[in-house]
Protein backbone atom coordinates (compact mmCIF):
# COMPACT_ATOMS: atom_id res chain seq x y z
CA UNK A 1 0.00 0.00 0.00
CA UNK A 2 1.04 3.68 -0.91
CA UNK A 3 1.39 4.87 2.76
CA UNK A 4 2.11 8.40 3.43
CA UNK A 5 5.12 7.62 4.53
CA UNK A 6 6.31 6.22 1.44
CA UNK A 7 5.32 9.30 -0.14
CA UNK A 8 7.53 11.59 2.27
CA UNK A 9 10.38 9.31 1.51
CA UNK A 10 10.33 9.97 -1.94
CA UNK A 11 9.76 13.40 -1.56
CA UNK A 12 12.37 13.80 0.32
CA UNK A 13 14.99 12.12 -2.38
CA UNK A 14 13.58 13.83 -4.86
CA UNK A 15 13.99 17.03 -3.12
CA UNK A 16 17.69 16.11 -2.08
CA UNK A 17 18.60 14.71 -5.51
CA UNK A 18 17.00 18.50 -6.67
CA UNK A 19 19.64 20.43 -4.61
CA UNK A 20 22.72 17.92 -5.43
CA UNK A 21 22.01 18.73 -9.28
CA UNK A 22 21.27 22.41 -9.20
CA UNK A 23 24.74 22.93 -6.50
CA UNK A 24 26.57 20.38 -9.13
CA UNK A 25 25.76 22.73 -11.91
CA UNK A 26 26.29 25.76 -10.18
CA UNK A 27 29.65 24.40 -9.14
CA UNK A 28 30.51 23.52 -12.75
CA UNK A 29 29.44 26.50 -13.68
CA UNK A 30 31.60 28.31 -10.79
CA UNK A 31 34.73 26.33 -11.28
CA UNK A 32 34.64 27.41 -15.69
CA UNK A 33 34.19 30.95 -14.08
CA UNK A 34 37.18 30.66 -11.84
CA UNK A 35 39.28 28.99 -14.48
CA UNK A 36 38.34 31.74 -17.42
CA UNK A 37 38.66 34.90 -15.29
CA UNK A 38 42.08 35.55 -12.96
CA UNK A 39 41.01 38.93 -11.37
CA UNK A 40 38.39 40.97 -12.93
CA UNK A 41 36.94 42.96 -10.60
CA UNK A 42 33.50 44.66 -11.36
CA UNK A 43 31.69 46.77 -8.94
CA UNK A 44 28.17 45.56 -7.32
CA UNK A 45 27.34 48.40 -5.47
CA UNK A 46 25.19 49.94 -8.49
CA UNK A 47 21.99 47.92 -9.54
CA UNK A 48 22.57 46.45 -12.91
CA UNK A 49 19.83 44.27 -14.38
CA UNK A 50 20.80 41.44 -15.90
CA UNK A 51 21.76 40.81 -19.64
CA UNK A 52 18.65 39.30 -21.50
CA UNK A 53 19.97 35.97 -22.37
CA UNK A 54 20.71 35.29 -18.71
CA UNK A 55 17.03 35.98 -18.04
CA UNK A 56 14.87 33.97 -20.19
CA UNK A 57 14.63 29.94 -20.41
CA UNK A 58 15.62 29.65 -23.66
CA UNK A 59 18.42 32.36 -23.30
CA UNK A 60 19.56 30.43 -20.40
CA UNK A 61 19.93 27.10 -22.54
CA UNK A 62 21.60 28.91 -25.60
CA UNK A 63 24.42 29.92 -23.12
CA UNK A 64 24.95 27.02 -21.67
CA UNK A 65 25.15 25.59 -25.10
CA UNK A 66 27.77 27.85 -25.79
CA UNK A 67 29.97 27.31 -22.82
CA UNK A 68 29.54 30.62 -21.05
CA UNK A 69 30.15 29.98 -17.58
CA UNK A 70 27.36 32.35 -16.45
CA UNK A 71 25.01 30.48 -18.19
CA UNK A 72 25.82 27.53 -16.64
CA UNK A 73 25.47 28.75 -13.15
CA UNK A 74 22.10 30.30 -14.27
CA UNK A 75 20.93 26.93 -15.49
CA UNK A 76 21.78 25.59 -11.90
CA UNK A 77 19.84 28.39 -10.56
CA UNK A 78 16.81 27.12 -12.90
CA UNK A 79 17.32 23.54 -11.20
CA UNK A 80 16.79 25.38 -7.92
CA UNK A 81 14.04 27.12 -8.07
CA UNK A 82 12.32 24.04 -9.89
CA UNK A 83 13.45 21.55 -7.47
CA UNK A 84 10.20 22.68 -4.71
CA UNK A 85 8.04 23.21 -8.15
CA UNK A 86 8.98 19.11 -8.69
CA UNK A 87 7.82 18.74 -5.43
CA UNK A 88 4.44 19.94 -5.35
CA UNK A 89 4.13 18.22 -8.82
CA UNK A 90 5.25 14.64 -7.23
CA UNK A 91 2.47 15.51 -4.47
CA UNK A 92 -0.49 15.80 -6.90
CA UNK A 93 0.65 12.13 -7.81
CA UNK A 94 1.29 10.87 -4.16
CA UNK A 95 -2.24 12.06 -3.15
CA UNK A 96 -3.87 10.71 -6.15
CA UNK A 97 -2.05 7.53 -5.64
CA UNK A 98 -3.43 7.85 -2.17
CA UNK A 99 -7.14 8.79 -3.62
CA UNK A 100 -6.74 12.39 -1.22
CA UNK A 101 -8.76 13.98 -3.87
CA UNK A 102 -8.97 17.35 -1.69
CA UNK A 103 -4.95 17.94 -1.55
CA UNK A 104 -4.60 16.56 -5.15
CA UNK A 105 -7.08 19.75 -5.83
CA UNK A 106 -4.98 21.54 -3.45
CA UNK A 107 -1.73 20.81 -4.74
CA UNK A 108 -2.68 21.59 -8.54
CA UNK A 109 -3.88 25.19 -7.16
CA UNK A 110 -0.01 25.97 -5.92
CA UNK A 111 1.41 23.89 -8.66
CA UNK A 112 -0.72 26.75 -10.79
CA UNK A 113 0.52 29.45 -8.70
CA UNK A 114 3.97 28.38 -9.13
CA UNK A 115 3.39 27.91 -12.39
CA UNK A 116 2.41 31.96 -12.94
CA UNK A 117 5.26 32.61 -11.20
CA UNK A 118 8.06 30.81 -13.54
CA UNK A 119 6.42 31.85 -16.73
CA UNK A 120 7.71 34.92 -18.62
CA UNK A 121 4.76 36.68 -18.02
CA UNK A 122 5.28 38.24 -14.43
CA UNK B 1 33.78 39.87 -10.41
CA UNK B 2 36.77 39.03 -8.21
CA UNK B 3 37.61 35.83 -6.91
CA UNK B 4 38.57 37.09 -3.61
CA UNK B 5 34.92 38.51 -3.29
CA UNK B 6 33.10 35.28 -4.72
CA UNK B 7 35.25 33.51 -1.75
CA UNK B 8 33.95 35.80 0.53
CA UNK B 9 30.36 34.83 -0.12
CA UNK B 10 31.21 31.74 0.31
CA UNK B 11 32.47 31.97 3.67
CA UNK B 12 29.85 34.50 4.76
CA UNK B 13 27.00 32.46 3.17
CA UNK B 14 28.39 29.10 4.64
CA UNK B 15 29.61 30.42 8.18
CA UNK B 16 26.26 31.73 8.99
CA UNK B 17 24.16 28.57 7.93
CA UNK B 18 25.91 26.91 9.66
CA UNK B 19 25.44 28.57 12.70
CA UNK B 20 22.05 28.75 11.73
CA UNK B 21 22.09 25.18 11.03
CA UNK B 22 23.37 24.15 14.64
CA UNK B 23 21.30 26.63 16.14
CA UNK B 24 18.15 25.68 14.42
CA UNK B 25 17.19 29.05 13.23
CA UNK B 26 17.42 30.62 9.58
CA UNK B 27 20.18 32.12 8.01
CA UNK B 28 18.45 33.64 5.20
CA UNK B 29 17.90 36.71 7.36
CA UNK B 30 21.50 37.22 7.68
CA UNK B 31 22.55 36.95 4.29
CA UNK B 32 20.92 39.90 2.67
CA UNK B 33 22.25 42.32 5.50
CA UNK B 34 25.40 41.29 5.62
CA UNK B 35 26.05 41.21 1.76
CA UNK B 36 24.43 45.09 1.47
CA UNK B 37 26.25 46.76 4.95
CA UNK B 38 29.25 44.99 4.69
CA UNK B 39 29.93 43.73 1.20
CA UNK B 40 28.68 46.84 -0.02
CA UNK B 41 26.33 45.26 -2.50
CA UNK B 42 23.50 46.48 -3.91
CA UNK B 43 20.19 45.17 -2.39
CA UNK B 44 18.24 43.25 -5.28
CA UNK B 45 20.84 41.41 -6.01
CA UNK B 46 21.62 40.49 -2.78
CA UNK B 47 17.92 39.61 -2.61
CA UNK B 48 17.40 37.58 -5.71
CA UNK B 49 21.12 35.77 -4.21
CA UNK B 50 19.73 35.38 -0.73
CA UNK B 51 16.11 33.61 -2.37
CA UNK B 52 17.90 30.80 -4.15
CA UNK B 53 20.46 29.91 -1.26
CA UNK B 54 16.78 29.43 0.85
CA UNK B 55 15.52 27.18 -1.43
CA UNK B 56 18.65 25.12 -1.50
CA UNK B 57 19.02 24.93 2.63
CA UNK B 58 14.76 24.07 2.72
CA UNK B 59 14.98 21.04 0.17
CA UNK B 60 18.03 19.91 1.71
CA UNK B 61 17.20 19.55 5.41
CA UNK B 62 13.80 18.69 3.74
CA UNK B 63 14.32 15.06 4.00
CA UNK B 64 16.02 14.37 7.87
CA UNK B 65 12.66 16.09 8.91
CA UNK B 66 10.57 13.88 6.93
CA UNK B 67 12.42 10.77 7.68
CA UNK B 68 11.71 11.29 11.28
CA UNK B 69 7.86 11.87 10.24
CA UNK B 70 7.53 15.65 11.97
CA UNK B 71 6.50 17.19 8.79
CA UNK B 72 3.15 17.33 8.17
CA UNK B 73 2.38 17.34 3.85
CA UNK B 74 -1.03 18.23 3.91
CA UNK B 75 -0.73 21.03 6.29
CA UNK B 76 1.97 22.34 4.05
CA UNK B 77 0.37 21.99 0.73
CA UNK B 78 -2.82 23.87 1.73
CA UNK B 79 -0.75 26.52 3.74
CA UNK B 80 1.09 27.28 0.84
CA UNK B 81 -1.60 28.34 -1.21
CA UNK B 82 -1.22 31.51 0.99
CA UNK B 83 2.52 31.43 1.03
CA UNK B 84 2.39 31.03 -2.47
CA UNK B 85 -0.10 34.00 -3.05
CA UNK B 86 1.93 36.15 -0.66
CA UNK B 87 4.57 35.59 -2.44
CA UNK B 88 3.33 36.93 -5.76
CA UNK B 89 1.98 39.85 -4.04
CA UNK B 90 4.82 40.80 -2.94
CA UNK B 91 7.21 41.00 -5.65
CA UNK B 92 4.71 43.34 -6.92
CA UNK B 93 5.60 45.77 -3.92
CA UNK B 94 9.17 45.23 -5.04
CA UNK B 95 10.45 48.36 -7.04
CA UNK B 96 7.81 49.92 -5.09
CA UNK B 97 8.74 49.52 -1.63
CA UNK B 98 11.94 52.26 -1.09
CA UNK B 99 15.02 50.35 -0.32
CA UNK B 100 15.42 52.23 3.15
CA UNK B 101 12.16 50.68 4.72
CA UNK B 102 13.63 47.31 3.43
CA UNK B 103 16.38 47.60 5.79
CA UNK B 104 14.07 48.88 8.34
CA UNK B 105 11.79 45.80 8.05
CA UNK B 106 14.74 43.55 7.31
CA UNK B 107 16.39 44.69 11.19
CA UNK B 108 12.78 44.09 12.47
CA UNK B 109 12.94 40.95 11.76
CA UNK B 110 16.16 40.50 13.06
CA UNK B 111 14.95 41.95 16.46
CA UNK B 112 12.09 39.71 16.25
CA UNK B 113 14.18 36.18 15.16
CA UNK B 114 17.13 37.52 18.46
CA UNK B 115 13.71 38.13 20.65
CA UNK B 116 12.30 34.30 19.58
CA UNK B 117 15.50 32.92 20.99
CA UNK B 118 15.06 34.10 23.99
CA UNK B 119 11.71 32.95 24.74
CA UNK B 120 11.38 28.92 25.04
CA UNK B 121 8.68 27.58 22.99
CA UNK B 122 5.86 26.20 24.56
CA UNK B 123 3.74 23.41 23.49
CA UNK B 124 0.28 24.08 23.50
CA UNK B 125 -1.38 21.27 21.26
CA UNK B 126 -4.77 19.21 21.82
CA UNK B 127 -4.45 15.61 21.40
CA UNK B 128 -6.46 14.61 18.58
CA UNK B 129 -10.07 13.64 19.45
CA UNK B 130 -10.06 10.83 17.07
CA UNK B 131 -12.79 12.58 15.06
CA UNK B 132 -11.45 13.79 11.31
CA UNK B 133 -12.26 17.43 11.48
CA UNK B 134 -13.28 18.18 7.49
CA UNK B 135 -10.07 19.67 6.83
CA UNK B 136 -8.23 16.31 6.83
CA UNK B 137 -5.34 17.56 8.22
CA UNK B 138 -4.71 15.89 11.76
CA UNK B 139 -2.01 13.62 12.01
CA UNK B 140 0.11 12.00 14.52
CA UNK B 141 4.12 12.27 15.37
CA UNK B 142 6.59 10.00 17.33
CA UNK B 143 7.37 12.23 20.20
CA UNK B 144 11.37 10.82 21.37
CA UNK B 145 10.52 12.02 25.12
CA UNK B 146 7.31 10.42 25.94
CA UNK B 147 8.53 7.82 23.24
CA UNK B 148 5.20 7.45 21.49
CA UNK B 149 3.23 8.13 18.62
CA UNK B 150 1.16 11.75 19.53
CA UNK B 151 -1.72 12.48 17.58
CA UNK B 152 -2.89 16.33 17.55
CA UNK B 153 -5.48 18.43 15.52
CA UNK B 154 -4.51 21.81 13.71
CA UNK B 155 -6.79 25.12 14.86
CA UNK B 156 -7.76 27.92 13.49
CA UNK B 157 -6.87 27.57 9.53
CA UNK B 158 -7.77 30.30 8.53
CA UNK B 159 -6.24 32.41 10.98
CA UNK B 160 -3.17 30.36 9.74
CA UNK B 161 -3.85 31.06 6.04
CA UNK B 162 -3.65 34.72 6.57
CA UNK B 163 -0.41 34.67 8.74
CA UNK B 164 1.32 32.43 6.03
CA UNK B 165 0.09 35.09 3.16
CA UNK B 166 1.71 37.66 5.56
CA UNK B 167 5.18 35.20 5.59
CA UNK B 168 5.35 34.64 1.42
CA UNK B 169 4.56 38.44 1.19
CA UNK B 170 8.25 39.05 3.43
CA UNK B 171 9.33 35.94 2.09
CA UNK B 172 9.45 37.51 -1.89
CA UNK B 173 10.60 41.35 -0.49
CA UNK B 174 13.17 40.51 1.62
CA UNK B 175 14.42 37.32 -0.01
CA UNK B 176 14.15 35.16 3.27
CA UNK B 177 12.49 31.89 4.13
CA UNK B 178 10.28 33.75 6.82
CA UNK B 179 10.62 30.71 9.01
CA UNK B 180 10.48 33.68 11.76
CA UNK B 181 7.40 34.22 11.20
CA UNK B 182 5.82 30.45 9.90
CA UNK B 183 7.06 28.83 13.23
CA UNK B 184 5.68 30.46 15.99
CA UNK B 185 2.23 31.31 13.70
CA UNK B 186 1.94 27.49 13.92
CA UNK B 187 3.28 26.89 17.53
CA UNK B 188 0.28 29.53 18.53
CA UNK B 189 -1.80 29.95 15.84
CA UNK B 190 -2.20 26.55 14.82
CA UNK B 191 -1.10 24.81 17.84
CA UNK B 192 1.29 21.84 16.53
CA UNK B 193 3.69 20.45 18.16
CA UNK B 194 7.02 22.56 18.19
CA UNK B 195 8.83 19.69 16.09
CA UNK B 196 6.03 19.44 13.50
CA UNK B 197 6.12 23.31 13.18
CA UNK B 198 9.81 23.57 12.61
CA UNK B 199 9.70 20.50 10.28
CA UNK B 200 6.75 22.06 8.23
CA UNK B 201 7.94 25.71 8.47
CA UNK B 202 11.05 24.27 6.40
CA UNK B 203 9.29 22.06 4.32
CA UNK B 204 7.31 25.02 3.14
CA UNK B 205 10.17 27.66 2.72
CA UNK B 206 11.32 26.25 -0.86
CA UNK B 207 8.04 26.68 -2.39
CA UNK B 208 7.60 30.25 -0.74
CA UNK B 209 11.15 30.90 -1.94
CA UNK B 210 10.43 29.82 -5.63
CA UNK B 211 7.24 31.57 -5.93
CA UNK B 212 8.86 34.55 -6.72
CA UNK B 213 12.50 33.75 -7.55
CA UNK B 214 11.14 33.02 -10.89
CA UNK B 215 10.03 36.29 -11.31
CA UNK B 216 13.38 37.94 -9.87
CA UNK B 217 15.17 35.48 -12.46
CA UNK B 218 13.46 37.06 -15.67
CA UNK B 219 13.53 40.56 -13.98
CA UNK B 220 17.32 39.93 -14.05
CA UNK B 221 17.68 40.44 -10.29
CA UNK B 222 19.52 37.02 -10.15
CA UNK B 223 23.42 37.24 -10.88
CA UNK B 224 24.60 33.96 -11.28
CA UNK B 225 28.25 35.72 -9.55
CA UNK B 226 26.47 36.10 -6.74
CA UNK B 227 23.84 33.36 -6.27
CA UNK B 228 26.63 30.83 -7.03
CA UNK B 229 29.00 31.13 -3.89
CA UNK B 230 26.03 32.20 -1.51
CA UNK B 231 23.80 28.85 -2.51
CA UNK B 232 26.92 26.88 -2.18
CA UNK B 233 28.03 28.05 0.53
CA UNK B 234 24.66 27.88 2.26
CA UNK B 235 24.29 24.47 1.04
CA UNK B 236 27.60 23.39 2.07
CA UNK B 237 27.20 25.36 6.00
CA UNK B 238 23.58 23.99 6.47
CA UNK B 239 24.65 19.88 6.00
CA UNK B 240 27.75 20.93 8.33
CA UNK B 241 25.37 22.69 10.49
CA UNK B 242 22.93 20.01 11.10
CA UNK B 243 26.05 17.22 11.51
CA UNK B 244 27.62 19.60 14.22
CA UNK B 245 23.94 20.43 15.57
CA UNK B 246 23.83 16.65 17.98
CA UNK B 247 27.39 17.44 19.58
CA UNK B 248 27.56 21.64 19.71
CA UNK B 249 27.47 23.35 23.04
CA UNK B 250 24.36 25.14 22.05
CA UNK B 251 24.05 27.68 25.17
CA UNK B 252 26.73 29.29 24.71
CA UNK B 253 26.67 29.66 21.03
CA UNK B 254 23.23 30.81 21.50
CA UNK B 255 23.91 33.56 23.54
CA UNK B 256 26.66 34.76 20.96
CA UNK B 257 23.93 34.64 18.32
CA UNK B 258 22.01 36.22 20.17
CA UNK B 259 24.17 39.32 20.42
CA UNK B 260 24.99 39.38 16.76
CA UNK B 261 21.81 39.41 15.32
CA UNK B 262 20.72 41.94 17.95
CA UNK B 263 23.56 44.40 17.06
CA UNK B 264 22.98 43.50 13.10
CA UNK B 265 18.96 44.34 13.58
CA UNK B 266 20.04 47.56 15.45
CA UNK B 267 22.54 48.54 12.59
CA UNK B 268 19.90 47.34 9.72
CA UNK B 269 17.09 49.45 11.37
CA UNK B 270 19.60 52.89 11.53
CA UNK B 271 20.72 52.53 8.16
CA UNK B 272 17.59 52.49 6.95
CA UNK B 273 16.12 55.09 9.00
CA UNK B 274 18.85 57.27 8.35
CA UNK B 275 18.67 56.47 4.46
CA UNK B 276 22.33 55.71 3.80
CA UNK B 277 21.39 53.43 1.93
Amino acid sequence: MYTEQKMETQMGALLRAGVILACGIMLAGGALYLMKNGGGHESYKAFRAEPAPLRSFTGIWRQTRAGSADGIVQLGVLAMIATPVLRVAFAVYGFARRRQWLFVAVSIIVLALLGYGLSERG
Amino acid sequence: MSVELEFWLFAVAAGTSLLGGVLGMASGVFIVPVLTLFGHLDIHSAIGASLVSVIACSCASAAPFLQERLTNIRLAIVLETATTLGALTGVLLVGVVPISLLFVLFGLVLLLAAAQMLRARRQTIQPGSGRSSSWQLGASYPDTELGSEVAYEVHRVPAGLGLMYLAGLLSALLGIGSGVLKVPAMDTALRLPIKVSSATSNFMIGVTAAASAGIYLHRGYIDPGLAMPVTLGVAGGSFVGAMLLKNASVQRLRTFFRVVILALGVETIYNGWVGKI
